[in-house]
């Protein structure tokens, strides 16, 4: 976010910066060939989410035991979860790109859990990260379709069944509900996290501010809001898996 | 006016979308109530659904606070 330049003059009194989280540090300044690809603390936390994910389901399935122990029955349970989802919504021939929808799951989750981490980074609220991943899915889908149907995947802008006049209405709303998918997929996800945290670190400031004796009434709301953003960090993952098995859908067998 | 009392009260009109968003989230639990309570055993095959009705809609409000924020920080 561009906030972080004049923000913390905007905040007046002794309420700390809401937007201060989501300020970006440079670790390891790298200059690429005249482009910043310093390593970040939203890089270190990317690698942190890998690493949780990896090392998670690794360590896990390692006894690969016939019946499972706790931790070997999350992870199949998470498996199952996305491999039901792919199969409900894309079929089974969907299935081959299911190694796709669970990474994408299990990174945006791993990313949105540890932002909940006090004093942690959530990679997932900054509208780049979100795009990046939005964009690889639109071109990704848009690339499937054109393979499996050549050319006829751009019937899929022209509704079926319509009165020719009315295609020149249509295509167009078609064409452009079709290209703001990757915008509103990844704003969706942004939004969610970014409003959450901005909305924790506020009434973390109303306690702070209220004192002893005032402070108690928003610290209640911050706990039960805490478990909110936790369902809401688990929610915003699954509708991006759940959006993108539609969207492979719609690319592979065309409904319109 | 000046530019910068005009910022805050377009990011305060860009935060009305959060009615929407309001009325979409209870619309969703309400008829998913109405729904379970008239047919119980169906229920829990639509609770996936709810969620993501849930979701959906309040994204939809979450945008118009981007814009509020767009406004605040961005210009």
């Amino acid at each position: 976010m561009a906030s972080t330049e004049h923000g913390g003059e905007q905040s007046g009194g002794s309420m700390p910066d809401p937007m201060h989280q989501f300020e970006i540090d440079r670790i390891i300044p790298i200059n690429f060939f005249g482009l910043d690809a310093s390593f970040t603390n939203s890089s270190k936390w990317m690698l942190i989410a890998l690493l949780v994910v990896a090392g998670f389901l690794i360590l896990s399935m390692r006894g690969r035991s016939l019946v499972p122990t706790r931790a070997q029955s999350v992870a199949e349970l998470a498996y199952e979860f996305i491999a039901n989802m792919v199969r409900d919504n894309v079929g089974t021939e969907g299935m081959k790109y299911f190694p796709f929808v669970f990474t994408l799951f299990m990174f945006i989750l791993a990313c949105n859990m540890l932002g909940m981490v006090p004093y942690s980074f959530t990679v997932t609220s900054h509208i780049i990260v979100t795009f990046g991943l939005a964009a690889v899915v639109f071109i990704g889908v848009t690339v499937i379709g054109f393979i499996r149907h050549g050319v006829g995947f751009l019937k899929f802008f022209v509704p079926s069944g319509v009165p020719a006049p009315m295609l020149a209405l249509l295509v167009p709303i078609e064409l452009i509900s079709y290209l703001t998918r990757p915008v509103s997929l990844s704003v969706r996800l942004f939004a969610n996290m970014m409003a959450g945290h901005t909305m924790l670190k506020v009434f973390g400031g109303f306690v702070v501010a209220l004192g002893f004796l005032g402070g108690w009434a928003p610290l209640a709301f911050m706990v039960a809001f805490t478990g909110l953003e936790v369902l809401v960090a688990f929610l915003q993952a699954y509708v991006f898996a759940v959006l993108t098995c539609i969207y492979l859908n719609d690319a592979m067998h065309m409904h319109h | 006016m000046e530019a910068e009392a005009a910022k805050l009260i377009g990011a305060g009109l860009a935060s009305i979308a959060l009615v929407g968003a309001g009325i979409g989230i209870g619309t969703i639990f309400g008829n998913y109530l109405s729904g379970a309570l008239r047919n119980p055993s169906a229920a829990q095959g639509q609770f996936a659904n709810l969620l993501l009705g849930f979701a959906l809609a309040e994204a939809t409000g979450l945008f118009g606070l981007v814009v509020a924020f767009i406004i605040l920080f961005a210009f």
